[in-house]
């Protein structure tokens, strides 16, 4: 696992590689991580120009607080290396490898990322990966790609090319997809690791996406990918906690906080003992209630 | 060389030359001043009605006069340009051009008349494209004068414009020329602008399409005041009158804008049952319209009333009663044209009721909240509506100054538009002076004028609505677009800006090629 | 360096420029800008564009450029993209970027 602190992941914004009007405002809607899309918003004549555009924008647009992703061309195509090399000198947070298969592919993609990072003096181990997960194969050698690398920071289901795979297609109920989303998800949470659920593609059909994201969210996702920044405050609401969930956790850490003041190893809240997991989600309840501005920076609950 | 109240260096020459005190401020006092009335020539019933607007424009049309046209039929217009021509035909010449505003399909019509000689002068509210680009390079010997929709009926009133002959297409009038807005092919909905030209000019000329029995009600224009009905083919494209904007955004970043503007007008104390608003158009202002809708349905809360250019999102909360009335002075839209014929809830006013500054007291003064757009903003909160950032004319004041005066002032407008900066620390004219503004609402957060203690303190924690100074705003606007050069103009004047109380707020100078 | 052929790269997309290059054998960089905010940003555009050729050691050449309210980024990566096209060089231009 790349990172101890637990980063929100919410919502993934696809950003087309050579859209400059897009790569501007990329940075305005919110998104907790943006992925800049090099592969498949990109045509074959225009790798070049996209590269070079993503990598100008990395350089001078300020993003924020997101999380900056690149999905690069496939290992098999000849823009793969130079998008690698590319991305980790402009400074990108994480590689997105599509159609990840194997482990040896993301071992293969580290090579290449620490390589590039002595080559253009970066930190190494400053750049994190991620895999997307697209094929039959791909969902059967999950677990093994979840933990390839400490570099690893999530793994991503991509429905269009998986269910091709699978020799189906998209439904509205998304039963098609309900082996390869727990499959996923086990691997990321057993490597520690964030789940990324798949893009919601009918942008007119917003109770479809709240439908698909209150599942996924039941599931324990992180979160989706977005296709549009509209996408963005949907998926966020279905995220937020309730207020009766926030009132919780704040008592759980007011718990944990006398408890710490008392120097008592045990703490209990209304009778019932505050272990690992209970403070855990606490705090994760706490973060979300933050970041949906339902409480103010000293935590306290905002009323509307 | 005096300084106005925006801190604009106005030379004592224009002072002199044309009769102005700079501005002073958006105070102004309780002034008294007296109305003109127009001259009558008396008719007893008989037929008003003629086929020729030759004949027309040959009795009442002389050289130096002053006449006037309506914009209600927006990019749909087909009568100004078929009566110019006429006038330009018939070799008069050195006009006063006065209509309420003037719309890109009247362009190349008056840049030809100009070159004609026939139209020597031109008072406006704003003007674009190819007319803009000309008047802005010098076309015209005299500096055309912008004034808001307010400040026209003012000047009409007064008799700073004094019409000689009101040239207004209606889309339906009977012979003696009871018209309306509402029924015809070119239906429109209000009048509200040419309500004023109706009531001042010596000459009331109407065109229509339509010719109905008499008596023609509800008559918005009355036989007491025309002279002639001229029949035409078509005074309107029925496609193009509306404006277009009325599809709701799907412009994410406009939507972010609206929702924010929602945010603002939520959280602000005058948010309660009872409010009044004015929104305007273009997609943005529809969306506010969308969320407020949403906000009043969740809190249970009911308007008073809307104003101004009014859309069908704003006439269906009046259908649904989550607004009482609305006090309409133009349609955007056939929805709202409509509303208005079928909806007694929806009351038709001039421009003299809506934002007069000198009557007895105008709606805009009871309004609590309004939207406005801005092509930019300063470090002052002045905004310009007017000018590009190239120094181009290229814009109205509309009821910008005018509804500014509202109790909580809401400038929506983006940091950017593709590589111009929207707030900047100086502008290429002001048409809106900051004391009038409260709020700048972009996409990535809002600034709140000073002034407004109040407003800072109840819309400073807006979740998710990020406060920053309007120098913070200029300087984030100028990181991604880097710093402009500065533009060049001569020191010849090209267009006086009057504020809504007829001081001058700026002077546009012809720029620099 | 020799420019081999006249290459293009970038759209006239809002926001976008797009760039001519082509072989010249004196005279400099000469550009021929089309932009709607030339009179506030021309310079600062052409000058993006001449000091990212010379990164190339493009001495002459001859530019076309239509502008749409590019930022200075997006006008830095489109020449780069159009220089390395018409110079036919496939290996990023890493000293440039």
């Amino acid at each position: 696992m790349a990172e101890t602190e637990e980063r929100l992941r919410r919502t993934m914004m696809f950003v087309p590689g050579n859209n400059p009007a897009m790569l501007k405002d990329a940075g305005i809607y919110g998104a907790d991580s943006i992925m800049f899309d090099l592969e498949d918003a990109v045509s074959l004549q225009e790798k070049d120009a996209a590269r070079d555009l993503v990598y100008e924008a990395l350089k001078t647009v300020d993003y924020g607080t997101a999380e900056k992703v690149v999905r690069v061309n496939g290992v098999d195509t000849p823009f793969y290396k130079d998008d690698v090399r590319a991305m980790v000198k402009a400074g990108i947070d994480v590689i997105r490898l599509p159609k990840t298969e194997t482990a040896d592919m993301i071992k293969e993609l580290v090579d290449d990322v620490a390589a590039a990072e002595t080559e253009f003096g970066r930190e190494e181990g400053s750049t994190h990966v991620m895999a997307a997960i697209e094929s039959a194969k791909g969902v059967i050698n999950a677990n093994e790609i979840a933990a390839a690398s400490d570099r690893m920071i999530g793994i991503a289901l991509s429905a269009e090319d998986y269910t091709t795979d699978m020799k189906t297609h998209r439904y509205p109920d998304g039963r098609e997809l309900e082996y390869a989303r727990n499959v996923i998800l086990h691997a990321a949470r057993a490597a520690g690791i964030a789940a990324f659920d798949t893009v919601f593609t009918n942008l007119d059909d917003e109770a479809g996406l709240i439908r698909e994201t209150k599942f996924i969210h039941q599931l324990g996702y992180d979160g989706k990918s977005v296709i549009n920044p509209r996408q963005i405050p949907v998926i966020n609401a279905v995220y937020a906690p309730t207020k009766a969930e926030v009132q919780n956790a704040q008592q759980v850490i007011a718990a944990i906080d006398e408890a710490h003041e008392k120097g008592s190893g045990v703490i209990s809240l209304n009778g019932q003992m505050v272990d690992r997991p209970v403070a855990l989600r606490a705090q994760r309840v706490m973060n979300l209630a933050k970041a949906s501005h339902l409480v103010d920076e000293e935590g306290n609950y905002v009323e509307e | 060389m005096s300084k106005n109240n925006v801190g604009v260096d106005i030379p004592d020459s224009i002072l002199n030359q044309y009769d102005y005190k700079p501005y002073a401020g958006t105070k102004l006092g309780n002034p008294v001043s007296q109305r003109v009335a127009p001259t009558v020539r008396a008719q007893f019933g008989e037929n008003k009605v003629v086929d020729s607007i030759a004949d027309v424009v040959k009795a009442e049309v002389k050289d130096g006069m002053t006449i006037s046209f309506h914009h209600h039929l927006r990019e749909g217009d087909q009568v100004f340009n078929e009566v110019m021509q006429v006038i330009i035909d018939q070799g008069i010449k050195d006009l006063t051009l006065a209509p309420s505003s003037l719309t890109n399909v009247m362009n190349d019509m008056v840049v030809k008349a100009i070159k004609a000689g026939t139209i020597t002068h031109i008072t406006s509210s704003g003007m674009r494209g190819s007319l803009g680009d000309a008047v802005s390079h010098g076309a015209l010997k005299t500096p055309v004068i912008f004034r808001s929709h307010g400040g026209r009926a003012r000047a009409i009133e007064t008799g700073k414009i004094k019409i000689d002959v009101a040239f207004l297409g209606v889309p339906n009038a009977d012979e003696e020329g009871n018209a309306n807005g509402m029924t015809g092919d070119a239906v429109f909905g209000s009048l509200g602008y040419a309500l004023m030209d109706a009531k001042y000019a010596n000459k009331v000329v109407l065109l229509t399409d339509n010719i109905v029995a008499y008596p023609n009600t509800p008559a918005s224009i009355n036989q007491t005041q025309v002279d002639y009905v001229v029949k035409v083919d078509q005074v309107g494209d029925p496609d193009k009158i509306g404006s277009g904007a009325t599809r709701f955004t799907k412009d994410p970043k406009e939507l972010k804008i609206a929702e924010e503007v929602n945010e603002v007008i939520t959280h602000s104390p005058y948010f309660k049952n009872g409010f009044s608003f004015q929104t305007g158009s273009g997609g943005a202002a529809l969306a506010v319209t969308r969320y407020l809708r949403q906000s009043m349905l969740d809190k249970g809360i009911k308007a008073s009333f809307a104003l101004g250019g009014i859309t069908k999102p704003t006439t269906d909360l009046l259908a649904e009663g989550l607004v009482n009335k609305v006090m309409d002075v133009q349609d955007f839209d056939k929805g709202a044209a409509d509303s208005m014929h079928t909806n007694p809830a929806q009351q038709e006013i001039d421009a003299s009721w809506y934002a007069d500054p000198y009557n007895k007291g105008a709606m805009v003064d009871k309004l609590d909240v309004v939207i406005l757009s801005a092509l930019q903003i300063d470090t002052d909160f002045n905004v310009n509506v007017l000018t590009g950032s190239d120094g181009v004319i290229r814009g109205a004041v509309g009821g910008h100054q005018d509804a500014a005066t509202a109790k909580l002032t809401i400038i929506s407008a983006p940091l950017v538009r593709g590589r111009l900066a929207t707030i900047v620390p100086k502008m290429t004219s002001i048409t809106t002076p900051g004391e009038s503004i409260d709020v700048v609402a972009t996409e990535i957060g809002i600034a709140i004028n000073p002034k407004r203690q109040d407003l800072i303190d109840a819309l400073s924690h807006i979740p998710g609505v990020p406060v920053y100074t309007i120098q913070e705003l200029a300087a984030k606007a100028e990181a991604i677009v880097g710093k402009p050069k500065e533009i060049e103009y001569t020191d010849r004047p090209v267009a006086l800006v009057e504020y809504r109380d007829g001081s001058l707020i700026d002077v546009i100078n012809q720029v620099k090629d | 360096m020799e420019i081999k052929k006249t290459a293009l790269a970038g759209t006239l997309e809002s926001s976008d420029i797009q760039i001519t290059l082509s072989p010249a054998t004196s005279g400099g960089i000469q550009i021929d800008l089309d932009s709607a905010v030339a009179s506030q940003y021309g310079d600062q555009i052409k000058d993006v564009i001449t000091t990212t050729l010379q990164g190339f050691q493009i001495e002459n050449a001859l530019v076309k450029a239509v502008d749409k309210g590019a930022l200075d980024c997006v006008i830095k990566a489109r020449t780069v993209a159009v220089a390395q096209r018409a110079l036919e060089q496939t290996e990023p231009a890493w000293e440039v970027l």
